[in-house]
């Protein structure tokens, strides 16, 4: 397999940071990815070795513990996992993923399965960090706007801001590994105030 | 418990709030027996800080007793007498291991991190009863107040010790000596310190003891000045002087060596360039009004040393950027690394070192923290600091 392109063509810069990302840069960085596909990265360091942080995402039933809107995350399999994920109004959206690459220490990538119904699938990959800082750790989401009536509930999940929601999930992600908890300012099952 | 809320402009109440509990393991709840009002909850009362909610509850100057623990605190215990930073640090991350714990990459929470990651390019840490941009903690003017890594910042204090002796390890003595602390200041040296609030005293006071030579105080409340005089500093009225004619006169027209902003984004005082930032504040056009840091800039001598412990929110314009590059000055400024001075400081006010009780004027109960806002906002020559005390400060 070609090295996977990562970075801009004229520059050192991220490709999810490029201005306006050519289809066929996409596709080269999450070769699952068809042309309207929409690409969403983001690196925080966090001061934990790479080993630890590949081997608790590498557990996928932990990744609800800080990506809110994740309900559960079911193994099924070596390589399958259910993915039970909130929507807006109480519902729930479910589907199956298979893990797509697995390179211990260093990059996880997963995608949704063909009878899934949506088209959803991310990576991260951990780096160690200049000056001994501890791992730089970057996720990388592609999500298809879906169409048809299950897609409307899917496109408020996910269009909603997926950047925001990457950038929050890492955030949490980053604390839990650093501090051993999520930063709250209030209980997580608070009432919301008048 | 009672809390101080904040509801809007001008409009805070003390008001029947839940109690707080343990959210996180590292958590501690401490039961407040005094807190302060800060010259910083003025801007909150102002509402020129934004992210308030209604109900929010204020206060990051407090300390009290340590009442419970969650699983994973293994360093404070029940009954400890505490004083407890206002920023939250976790003492984990890159900032935190570098002694920057006022830049903490963890303590705000991650969905209320996103304005302040927008506005300034990286996220705020949090801070006690401070707006939403510092992660919408429950602040300390309450009976009982959730200390997150308490492991961390909490500074455990002589049972005996009065609290007015000990309290503003929170906030404005670390603040002030941080301030002097960034004039790095060299022996020979005036300092020049705009404001003389709590902060601009605690740094006049903080800078003699650094080696300044010479402290020179600025500002227009007879009581204020008369303060920073009773510390050793010498004073000017910016009301009956031009302050910087008289600065470049007292220091045989080199200029003072560095210099101090004291006063923040709510300056005083008429001069034309204030006044048209009012208006631009009144009409959102502007955000902050930098008088005080337009004047600190213009003072200071050649390579001098420009500190800014005054809160900035926002934007302003007209700021001498040919000044200061010209003259060659260097600038440090950010909220306080409160954790990283707490040892230090509590060793000099047990060694006598450093009094800070001189600065308080009132103490008023909890019941009554409207009114101190209000005394505090309207009557600053004779109200340098509200310290309330709860019902359990009287049992103590």
């Amino acid at each position: 397999m070609a090295e996977r392109r990562t970075h801009t063509q004229a520059g050192d810069a991220p490709l999810a940071q490029a201005r306006d990302p050519d289809a066929r840069a996409v596709a080269e960085a999450a070769p699952e990815t068809v042309p309207d596909d929409s690409v969403v990265g983001r690196t925080v360091t966090i001061d934990r070795p790479r080993q630890e942080l590949y081997a608790f995402w590498r557990d996928f039933e932990n990744l609800p513990r800080f990506m809110e809107n994740i309900e559960r995350i079911d193994v099924l399999g070596p390589d399958r996992t259910h993915w039970v994920v909130k929507a807006p109004a109480g519902t729930r959206v479910e589907w199956d993923s298979v893990l797509t690459e697995d390179s211990p220490n260093e990059r996880i990538a997963w995608s949704t399965t063909e009878n899934s119904g949506i088209r959803h699938s991310g990576s991260i990959a951990f780096r160690d960090a200049h000056g001994g800082r501890g791992t730089e750790v970057t996720a990388t989401i592609v999500y298809t706007p879906p169409g048809g009536a299950i897609g409307k509930a899917i496109a408020k999940l996910f269009q909603r801001e997926p950047k925001i929601q990457t950038r929050r999930d890492l955030r949490r992600f980053k604390q839990l590994m650093e501090t051993g908890e999520i930063a709250r300012a209030e209980p997580p099952d608070a009432a919301p105030r008048a | 418990m009672r809390a101080l809320t904040w509801h809007g402009k001008h409009d805070v109440r003390v008001e029947t709030v839940p109690d707080p509990k343990i959210v996180n393991p590292r958590d501690a709840i401490v039961r407040v027996t005094s807190t302060a009002i800060c010259g910083s909850d003025l801007h909150l009362y102002d509402h020129t800080i934004p992210r308030m909610q209604a109900g929010d509850v204020l206060g990051h100057e407090f300390m009290g007793e340590v009442m419970e623990t969650g699983r994973g605190n293994t360093r404070l215990k029940v009954g400890d007498k505490v004083v407890v930073p206002f920023v939250i640090a976790c003492g984990a991350c890159f900032f935190c291991k570098k002694q920057q714990f006022a830049a903490c990459d963890n303590s705000n929470p991650a969905d209320e991190a996103d304005l302040s990651e927008l506005l300034y390019g990286y996220a705020m840490t949090g801070a006690f009863g401070y707006s939403h941009l510092t992660g919408g903690y429950a602040g300390g003017q309450a009976e009982f107040v959730r200390v997150p890594y308490a492991d961390v910042g909490p500074i455990v204090v002589p049972p005996e010790i009065e609290d007015d002796k000990v309290l503003f390890l929170s906030d404005i003595l670390p603040t002030g000596w941080m301030a002097a602390e960034n004039c790095d200041i060299e022996p020979g040296d005036t300092v020049a310190v705009w404001g003389c609030g709590p902060v601009g005293l605690f740094a006049a006071q903080s800078a003699l003891l650094l080696g300044a030579e010479r402290v020179i105080a600025i500002d227009h409340h007879p009581h204020r000045l008369a303060l920073a005089r009773s510390l050793g500093a010498e004073v000017v009225n910016f009301e009956e002087v031009h302050v910087r004619e008289a600065l470049t006169e007292m220091t045989g027209g080199i200029g003072p060596d560095a210099c101090i902003d004291a006063v923040g984004m709510e300056s005083h005082g008429y001069s034309p360039d204030n006044v048209l930032d009012g208006i631009k504040m009144a009409v959102k056009l502007g955000t902050d009004r930098p008088h005080a840091l337009r004047q600190v800039i213009l003072a200071c001598r050649k390579g001098g040393r420009v500190s800014i412990p005054g809160v900035y929110g926002g934007v302003a314009d007209k700021f001498p950027l040919g000044a200061l590059m010209e003259k060659g000055l260097s600038i440090k400024t950010g909220q306080t690394h409160v954790q990283r001075y707490g040892q230090k400081l509590l060793a000099m006010i047990l060694d006598g070192k450093i009094d800070t009780t001189f600065l308080i004027s009132h103490r008023l109960p909890l019941e009554q923290a409207a009114d101190g806002y209000r005394m505090f906002k309207e009557q600053q020559n004779e109200v340098t600091k509200v310290v309330l005390k709860t019902d359990a400060a009287a049992v103590q």
